[in-house]
C-alpha cells in the first residue's frame, strides 16, 4: 500500500530547480505535489507526480540523479484537526517520521498528507487499524 | 614452496635477501664507478657533491649519491648522459616531449636483452607461456611500450602480433580470429575496445583472452574491476619509465596485490618529495629508480615523481622481490595546504573506499582574507546509493570529512554534488582549483 515518490538530488546553483520542472513539462507529466529539502550546498527534491515511471526516465535522462522512494500517502478531512489525528495514530507507535508534507486535492474536500517512515509496513497497519484512509499508488496517481 | 608459481627466472625472482643485497651493492659499486669514469656530466654531479666512488661501498651508501632529475636528461638532450659510444648502442627510444624537449634514451644489444628478460618476468608473473597469442596493442615506435612488450612475449616464445595502437575494430576482429588469448595495451584502451567489440557484437565471455598487461597511465582498483568485467581477463598492472627501461621496471603477479620490483636491475627507494629523505617502508612518497646493470645510458637516483609505497607483507606468490603499490598520483600534484602535504591522490583513496561515493572529485583551494588556508573537497553522490533522507546524506559527507581528515591530518569541508557534473577522468582530469593568491 505503500506510493511512489520521485526523489532528486540537486546541487544550489541557480536554474537547477527549472530544469527538473522543463525536463518533467517535455515528459508531459504532472506534479501533484512537491517538497524540497535543503542545506547550503545541495538539497533534494521530492515530488509525487501522476506517472513515476515516466517522470524517473525523463529525469534520469535529463542528467539527474534519481531515485524512487516508497512513501505513504494518507487522505485526511481538510479541516482543523485532520493532520494532528494521522500524526497521532503513526507516532503512538513509537514509529519515527522521517519527514512528512501534505496538499490539498482538487475538490478541495480531501487533503493528502505524504510521510516516509522507517518502517512503512508497521506505520500502514497503525493508520488502517485507527480509520485512516490509506492510498493505493493508483488511487494518488488519479487525484 | 611455491613451485607452482609460474615465473620466467625463478633464482632471481626469489632470491633471498641474504642473496640479493650483496648483488645489488657490487652492481651499484659498479654503476658509480662506471659515471663516473665515462660520463663527464656525472663526474661533475658526483663531484660537487664530494662523493667518489671509492665511498660507495653497499647498496645503504645509496643515500649518498645526487639525485637525477628529467631536467638533466633535457640539460644532456640529446646522448649527453649516454656511459657508452654510439657504436655500441643499437637503439634509441624518446619520450614525447610535450612539455619542452624530448628525453632520449639508448639501449646496447646486452640492455636490449635485460629488458627482455624483465618483460619476460612480466607476462610469465600473469601465466604467458608458449603457446599463447599475444596481441600487443602498445605503441611502436619512439614509445617504449610496444617493442618493450614485443621482445618480452617473443622471448617466452609465444607468438606475437604486433597490431600497435589504434583501429580498434580491427584490433576486435584480430582478437577474434586470431584468437589472441593475451593483451597488451593502456587501460583506458582496453576499455575501448571492450565497448567497441559488445557494439560488434562480440560476446567477450566466449573468446579465449585470459590475461591483459595494462600500463603506461596511471589507473584504480575500480577500473581494474571494469575491464575485468568488460573483457574476460585477469587485469594486471605494469609499470615502467622509458629513464629505467621502458616497461619491465615491476610488475603484478596474479595476487594483484601490487607491482614487483625488479630489483636486481632497478633499485627502488621511496622518499620525501620535498626533503629528499627516504621515508619509512609502508609511507606514501616519491619513488626514485637506480638503474644497476644498464648500460648505455646508467641513471643514479632518478626522481620519477610517481608517488607510492613499498608493500612491506610478503606476496603470496613467493616472490621475494619487494612490491610497490600501484601508482596514484604524481609529485607534481602535490599542495601544501596549512603547512600540510596533500597529495590529491589520498583523498581518492578514501573516496574509494566510501561506497556512496563515485571516485571523481575537485579539491577547491580558498584562502580566507585573515590568511587561513581552506580546503574543499567537492564529492559527487553515487546515482545508485543516493538517499532521499536529509540526515543520511549529513551523514554521508561527515564520514568522507573525517577519514579524509584522520588520511590527512587535516580538516576539509565536504561537499556533496551531482554525479556527473565533475570533469571525467580521461588521462588528466583536473582534480584541483587553487584560488588562492600565493602571489603576495
Amino acid at each position: 500500500m505503500t506510493a511512489i515518490q520521485i526523489s532528486v538530488f540537486l546541487e544550489n546553483k541557480s536554474g537547477r530547480l527549472a530544469e527538473v520542472t522543463h525536463a518533467l513539462a517535455k515528459g508531459g507529466i504532472n506534479i501533484r505535489a512537491l517538497s524540497l529539502a535543503e542545506t547550503i550546498d545541495y538539497g533534494v527534491l521530492r515530488l509525487i507526480v501522476d506517472k513515476p515511471k515516466e517522470a524517473k526516465t525523463a529525469l534520469a535522462e535529463a542528467g539527474f540523479t534519481v531515485t524512487e522512494t516508497e512513501v505513504i500517502a494518507v487522505a485526511m478531512p481538510d479541516r482543523p484537526g485532520g493532520l494532528a489525528g494521522i500524526v497521532d495514530l503513526v507516532t503512538r507507535h513509537g514509529l519515527n517520521i522521517e519527514y512528512l508534507y501534505a496538499f490539498v486535492g482538487q475538490r478541495g474536500e480531501n487533503a493528502v498528507v505524504i510521510f516516509r517512515v522507517d518502517n512503512a509496513e508497521e506505520a500502514i497497519t497503525a493508520l488502517q487499524e485507527g480509520g485512516a484512509h490509506v492510498l493505493s499508488a493508483a488511487e494518488l496517481s488519479a487525484i | 614452496m611455491h613451485e607452482t608459481t609460474p615465473c620466467w627466472n625463478r633464482e632471481m625472482e626469489f632470491m633471498e635477501e641474504g642473496h640479493l643485497r650483496p648483488l645489488q651493492s657490487e652492481r651499484l659499486r659498479d654503476v658509480v664507478a662506471r659515471v663516473y669514469e665515462r660520463v663527464p656530466y656525472y663526474k661533475e654531479k658526483l663531484d660537487a657533491a664530494g662523493v667518489s666512488p671509492e665511498d660507495i661501498r653497499g647498496i645503504e651508501d645509496i643515500v649518498r649519491l645526487p639525485f637525477t632529475s628529467k631536467d638533466d636528461l633535457r640539460d644532456t638532450y640529446p646522448f649527453g648522459l649516454f656511459a657508452v659510444p654510439m657504436e655500441q648502442v643499437v637503439r634509441v627510444h624518446a619520450s614525447s616531449g610535450t612539455t619542452g624537449r624530448p628525453t632520449v634514451v639508448g639501449y646496447t644489444r646486452r640492455d636490449v636483452q635485460m629488458w627482455a628478460e624483465v618483460m619476460a618476468r612480466t607476462f610469465a608473473a600473469g601465466g604467458t607461456h608458449i603457446g599463447d597469442v599475444v596481441q600487443n596493442s602498445y605503441g611502436y615506435g619512439l614509445f617504449t611500450g610496444g617493442l618493450g612488450a614485443h621482445y618480452g612475449a617473443e622471448l617466452i616464445g609465444a607468438s606475437v602480433v604486433p597490431t600497435s595502437g589504434g583501429q580498434t575494430k580491427r584490433q576486435v576482429q584480430i582478437l577474434q580470429d586470431f584468437g589472441s588469448t593475451v593483451l597488451c595495451c593502456t587501460p583506458s584502451y582496453a576499455l575501448v575496445i571492450g565497448e567497441t567489440g559488445r557494439e560488434m557484437g562480440v560476446d567477450f565471455a566466449g573468446l579465449p583472452l585470459r590475461v591483459g598487461f595494462f600500463g603506461a597511465e596511471p589507473w584504480s582498483q575500480s577500473m581494474r574491476q571494469e575491464i575485468e568485467a568488460s573483457l574476460h581477463v585477469d587485469a594486471l598492472d605494469i609499470y615502467g619509465l622509458s629513464e629505467m627501461i621502458g616497461p619491465g621496471v615491476s610488475f603484478e603477479c596474479l595476487e594483484k596485490g601490487g607491482l614487483h620490483i625488479n630489483e636486481d636491475h632497478f633499485f627502488p627507494e621511496v622518499i620525501n618529495p620535498k626533503t629528499g629523505d627516504p621515508v619509512p617502508d609502508g609511507e606514501l612518497g616519491e619513488l626514485v629508480f637506480t638503474s644497476l646493470t644498464k648500460e648505455a645510458l646508467p641513471v643514479l637516483r632518478y626522481r620519477s615523481r610517481d608517488l607510492t609505497r613499498i608493500v612491506t607483507e610478503p606476496c603470496g606468490c613467493g616472490r621475494s622481490l619487494r612490491r610497490m603499490e600501484r601508482v596514484t598520483g604524481r609529485t607534481d600534484e602535490m599542495l601544501i595546504v596549512r603547512g600540510v602535504n596533500v597529495f590529491p591522490s589520498q583523498v581518492e583513496e578514501v573516496l574509494m573506499r566510501i561506497e556512496e561515493t563515485t571516485p571523481n572529485y575537485l579539491l577547491v583551494l580558498d584562502r580566507k582574507p585573515r590568511g587561513m588556508d581552506e580546503m574543499e573537497v567537492q564529492v559527487e553522490v553515487s546515482e545508485r546509493t543516493f538517499s532521499d533522507e536529509m540526515s543520511k546524506l549529513e551523514t554521508l559527507s561527515e564520514r568522507i570529512g573525517g577519514e579524509i581528515e584522520e588520511t590527512l591530518g587535516l580538516r576539509v569541508s565536504v561537499r556533496l554534488v551531482e554525479p556527473r557534473s565533475l570533469e571525467r577522468s580521461t588521462g588528466k582530469a583536473k582534480r584541483v582549483m587553487d584560488r588562492r593568491d600565493l602571489g603576495r
